[in-house]
């Protein structure tokens, strides 16, 4: 129980203090459960990293439940996961409620109409990072402009249609040839 | 049922989106336009309060959708509910695939299905998030959806490019270039 009450706290403090996830994060793992708590080895953790970014969900979830699951089992898993999520849950309620009171003052919604602006450019940041490490050779051009245009013409196909589609195609393309 | 629904599309989310907190955004996207639970403009403050509050960005913004969509429908209780709800639902697939991976994590690494379907999945997913970024666009710098180029808002066109311009030049954690967003949203009257 003692170990189960440490992971939930242990990750509690690794979701309440990064920012946006990603490397950001993988730093304060790697302190907190290779040095401070020694429940992994620096290669371990960097080994479920690796895991947890080509698993589909959130990197820092997989990681956290990784771990868990590595400590203390299935039980382990579910308590570091609560913990990295709960501050989540509790500081987005508290923002949202809050939120909802001030938007009706026009220099909130002047604040916000900039702020907009500022996330178009960092989601244009982030699509210009991404390709350069995920398109790789034509196919993968021609996967990701026709994942654009389907998504930009049909705007409520689910997503989940594409990532199929793209696994399907990849896995037949990548068959014959490509075998190393 | 509002929160099964809601349960099973962060469920979907979690089960298909594939490289990290970005990767949830086309989900919420199509949310948005399937259900109508939000717009566009709602939708960017809920990215832009993601990407400035601690905790895993993808985590933070099924939080705020449950939170929105339980309050619309049920008030104060609704939105904590909701907000529960829709993380779990996030959480969940999660949980079950690591839990299965950890067992056979050589034999993961190793497989051509999973390595075949990644190395094609990650451009598609690029490609989604770079029509989320048109999306955020048109909401961003024109005033009514951006059809015509009369509807241009000049200061906003502005502010766009000098953050384009900037945020490649140097490199500062998102939420200083948020904060500076903001303070020239006031400002100017954006």
């Amino acid at each position: 129980m003692k170990t189960l009450i440490d992971l939930f706290c242990t990750f509690f403090r690794i979701g309440a203090f990064t920012f946006g996830g990603g490397y950001a994060m993988l730093s304060l793992i790697q302190r907190e459960v290779v040095d401070n708590k020694k429940w992994a080895t620096d290669e371990e953790v960097l080994d479920y990293y690796a895991v947890a970014q080509c698993t589909p969900g959130v990197i820092a979830v997989n990681t956290a439940t990784f771990v868990g699951y590595k400590q203390k089992g299935t039980l382990g898993a579910i308590f570091a996961t609560a913990g990295v999520v709960f501050p989540s849950l509790i500081i987005i309620c508290i923002i949202a409620a809050a939120l909802q009171n001030f938007m009706q003052y026009t220099i909130v919604q002047h604040i916000f109409g900039g702020i907009r602006v500022a996330v178009a450019v960092l989601i244009i940041n982030a699509v210009i990072t991404m390709g350069k490490k995920a398109i790789k050779d034509k196919l993968c051009v021609f996967l990701a402009l026709a994942a654009f245009a389907v998504s930009v013409i049909f705007p409520s196909v689910s997503p989940v249609f594409i990532v199929l589609a793209a696994a399907l195609i990849g896995n037949i393309a990548k068959k014959g040839g490509a075998e190393k | 049922m509002i929160f099964v629904r809601l349960f099973w599309e962060f469920f979907k989310t979690g089960l298909f989106s594939v490289g990290g907190g970005l990767a949830t955004i086309p989900f919420l996207k199509a949310m948005g336009a399937s259900y109508g639970w939000f717009d566009e403009k709602l939708l960017g403050n809920m990215i832009a309060v993601g990407e400035s509050t601690p905790g895993p960005i993808g985590v933070n913004m099924a939080t705020y959708v449950g939170f929105t969509v339980g309050y619309d429908h049920f008030g104060s209780v609704g939105a904590l509910l909701g907000s529960i709800i829709a993380t779990v639902g996030l959480v969940m697939p999660s949980v079950i695939i690591i839990l299965i991976v950890a067992r056979l994590l050589a034999a993961f690494k190793e497989n051509k299905l999973v390595e075949r379907s990644f190395y094609a999945i990650r451009p598609a997913v690029t490609g989604m998030i770079a029509s989320a970024a048109v999306m955020m666009i048109k909401s961003g710098i024109f005033t009514n959806g951006g059809k015509l180029l009369s509807s241009l808002n000049i200061k906003a066109a502005v502010l766009f490019a000098l953050l384009l311009f900037f945020t490649n030049k140097i490199k500062l954690h998102p939420i200083f270039y948020i904060i500076i967003a903001g303070a020239a949203g006031a400002i100017f009257s954006l």
